[in-house]
């Protein structure tokens, strides 16, 4: 083996290793990397009230209710459900049927008190007279339904 | 590949291939620009303000394209001791780091009117903050020795290394939950982005590629110049006895 071949299997030998052990330790952390849970993940792992933590998901159609400063919304993962109470400013993007983010903690009736909120895009990008087209055509329904 | 690591044949070459690459900048930017903010629809969700997406997505293709040369650069320095790979690494650095700079500034710019925040610490955020302090960790390192070899081998080492975040960086959105959307571009099947809207992205993904290898070749080509003038002037020390005494050459 020639000094050129050595190096190269000790280059490749250590960015494997490295490798390795970099994908061992964002396995065994992975549930601190993730952003938010999602409304699934709280009611299984029944977290206290004392916790600060942050929930995804959709905002279920139909949930927002105003009453002056404080807004009631419903965040739903398709699968389960969770009631979420904000006092404070909601950004632009916060609407019916979009992705949201809010930070706070739980309290006793189950009812998660945000302190902030934060809107969450997809990764869709298109003009408004091409959503118009879709909703016309009965796709757009389709199409947010595989999510 | 062994052919192209003669520095008077680098030279040549770079010199024939930077023309075009410069003229195809201007002209891919230019394009990227006036569809980017002129001739392409606003988003039916985000507005204007999708515009900013023009220039967020091809500095952090960049950011991380970058990267990635400087560590196969890195890795031929190390296995095959080519100096022009230690001179292609070297001059990549400051290039990549700008263009993650551009990258999270443009996204924080983005985030504050859309997500309602200037900045997140979800994965992919902080993975790409990462990329750009190991940009700064490698340009100190480089540069951080009197003898420029071994600054080169160590500064080798860490762009080896730090190699890992890009995957991380790449998939982090789709192995966790993240604030940050998933990729649209580079998505299974069809992008999830409209036509009016891919072209701009893809001339300007393009014309800053094209950049990036018109700095590259300018920044190597001077720093081949660097390390001539180096040899010539320890070789004058050489030559002159006392030289370096009188002070009058200064490595």
């Amino acid at each position: 083996m020639t000094r050129k071949q050595r190096r190269l299997y000790f280059v490749l030998l250590g960015m494997l290793a490295l490798g390795a052990a970099t994908a061992l330790v964002l396995t065994a952390i992975n549930d601190t990397l993730v952003y938010f849970y999602s409304p699934t993940d709280i009611k299984a792992k029944h977290v206290g009230t004392d916790r600060r933590l942050r929930v995804g998901g959709l905002v279920e159609q139909g949930s927002v209710v105003k009453q002056g400063e404080i807004v009631r919304f419903v965040v739903t993962d398709l699968t389960t459900t969770l009631p979420v109470t904000f006092k404070g400013v909601l950004p632009d993007l916060f609407r019916e049927g979009q992705g949201v983010v809010a930070e706070g903690k739980m309290d006793g009736a189950g009812t998660f008190q945000a302190s902030e909120v934060l809107a969450k895009h997809d990764e869709k990008y298109m003009p408004k007279e091409v959503t118009e087209a879709l909703k016309q055509s009965g796709r757009w329904q389709e199409e947010e339904g595989k999510k | 590949m062994h052919r192209f690591a003669n520095p008077a044949r680098f030279l040549r070459l770079a010199a024939a291939i930077q023309p075009w690459t410069a003229a195809a900048t201007v002209l891919l930017i230019g394009a990227g620009l006036y569809f980017g903010l002129i001739a392409s629809p606003a988003d039916y969700q985000q507005g204007q303000t999708v515009r900013i997406m023009y220039v967020h997505v091809p500095s952090a293709w960049l950011g991380m394209a970058c990267y990635s040369t400087m560590a196969i650069a890195s890795a031929m320095a190390l296995i095959w001791k080519h100096p022009l790979a230690d001179l292609i690494g070297k001059s990549a650095a400051p290039i990549g780091a700008a263009f993650t700079f551009l990258c999270l500034v443009t996204g924080s710019l983005w985030g504050k009117p859309m997500w309602g925040t200037w900045w997140a610490w979800d994965a992919r955020l902080t993975s790409m903050l990462i990329l750009f302090f190991l940009y700064l960790g490698y340009m100190a390192l480089a540069n951080a020795f009197d003898d420029p070899t071994r600054g080169a081998k160590a500064s080798a080492v860490l762009a080896l290394a730090g190699f890992v975040n890009v995957p991380v960086i790449k998939f982090s959105v789709d192995w966790w939950n993240t604030l940050h959307q998933p990729a649209s571009v580079t998505k299974i099947g069809m992008p999830s982005i409209d036509p009016s809207m891919l072209l701009p992205l893809l001339l300007m993904g393009v014309g800053f590629t094209t950049f990036f290898v018109t700095v590259l070749l300018v920044r190597v080509r001077s720093e081949i110049m660097a390390s001539k003038i180096r040899a010539i002037r320890l070789m004058q020390i050489h030559s002159t006895p006392g030289a370096v005494a009188s002070g009058e050459v200064v490595g």
